[in-house]
């Protein structure tokens, strides 16, 4: 068997677990990585050949009208987080949509300012 | 739809601050339960590779050919307040779900390990993950009914833990138990942050 990591995508490869036919076979996005928590934001640009998009594609940006993260899109649309991210990139590709980075884009990073607040917040439950 | 507040996007897309808290625990622990007692819990698919290590240890005859499968996470979310959010993340403690962790991990608060006294050794390999990758962790201990109450001492010593590091009892059903557990986690994590480097602290 080969071991590189994309070894199903060779000829001898069988059957794909099916969400991945939405995403005609890509397991990895194009462009810049993202985190789960980033926010996705639609950019009111239009679209130039709507036969382009998938009604996949459609439900993740009428969610993403309001700022929304990839995990809460992902859980919404009822679809596996690899293959929403592999739409959101082709949103993205297209100019319709905006990804941001959360705030704390690396370790320990999150602020104390901020951390008070999650504390008071929890409190306040 | 569920939204509104369509007036307000802008605003928001500008101060939406998303927080990562991870659950970590052996199977059956109680993590669904206490990610559904504190938030509003959400349904999350993701896709797990069958990796060589994945194939040696999981029965997978007759399916070989099949090389991602999907799992269900824990997954919620506490809206503190409009423009803060709370998401919890639970995925099992095994060493072949460690690819979720890495990214999860990345820019989190800290994680919490959820820890049943009867198979205490089911999240050795949590703890020595968070440990290795310095990020800040209290153990939380599911006090299901009928199991031995330890004292968090004997635990402690059993699970070769810094005297530092919070050790809380909890029922993974109770909310204010749950909010506790997630109190502690964020007190920890405000006693071992780098004090600021200017004094604008609230």
């Amino acid at each position: 068997m080969p071991s590189n990591d994309e070894r199903w995508l060779d000829a001898e490869a069988g059957p794909v677990v099916r969400p991945y036919a939405l995403t005609r076979g890509r397991t990895r996005h194009a462009g810049e990585a993202f985190d789960l928590v980033a926010t996705v934001t639609t950019t009111g640009g239009r679209v130039a050949d709507p036969g382009a998009l998938a009604p996949e594609h459609i439900s993740v940006l009428q969610l993403a009208r309001v700022p929304t993260t990839v995990v809460d899109i992902a859980s919404d649309v009822d679809l596996p987080l690899g293959v929403v991210r592999i739409l959101l990139a082709d949103l993205r590709e297209l100019g319709l949509v905006a990804i941001r980075a959360p705030v704390p884009a690396k370790p320990r990073q999150i602020d104390r300012n901020t951390l008070r607040e999650v504390l008071h917040g929890l409190r306040a439950l | 739809m569920a939204y509104g507040h369509y007036d307000t996007a802008g605003v928001a897309a500008r101060r939406h601050r998303a927080i990562k808290i991870l659950l970590a625990g052996g199977f059956g622990v109680g993590k669904t339960t206490l990610v559904g007692a504190v938030s509003e819990i959400k349904p999350l698919r993701t896709e797990e590779p069958l990796t060589e290590r994945g194939v040696r240890t999981d029965s997978i005859a007759g399916v070989e050919r099949k090389t991602t499968t999907t799992v269900a996470m824990d997954f919620g979310r506490i809206t503190l307040r409009e423009d803060l959010v709370l998401y919890l993340f639970g995925t099992p403690g095994q060493e072949r779900f460690w690819f979720m962790w890495d990214e999860l991990a990345l820019g989190a608060l800290g994680a919490i390990v959820l820890a049943d006294t009867r198979r205490l050794a089911d999240c050795f390999p949590a703890i020595d993950y968070f440990e290795r990758r310095d990020i800040p962790f209290i153990i939380a201990l599911n006090c299901f009914e009928g199991a031995r109450r330890y004292a968090a001492d004997d635990v402690r010593i059993a699970l070769d833990l810094d005297p530092d590091l919070p050790i809380v009892m909890c029922d993974a059903r109770s909310k204010e138990s749950a909010k506790e557990v997630l109190i502690t986690l964020v007190e920890h994590v405000l006693s071992v942050a780098d004090e600021p480097v200017s004094s604008s602290g609230i």
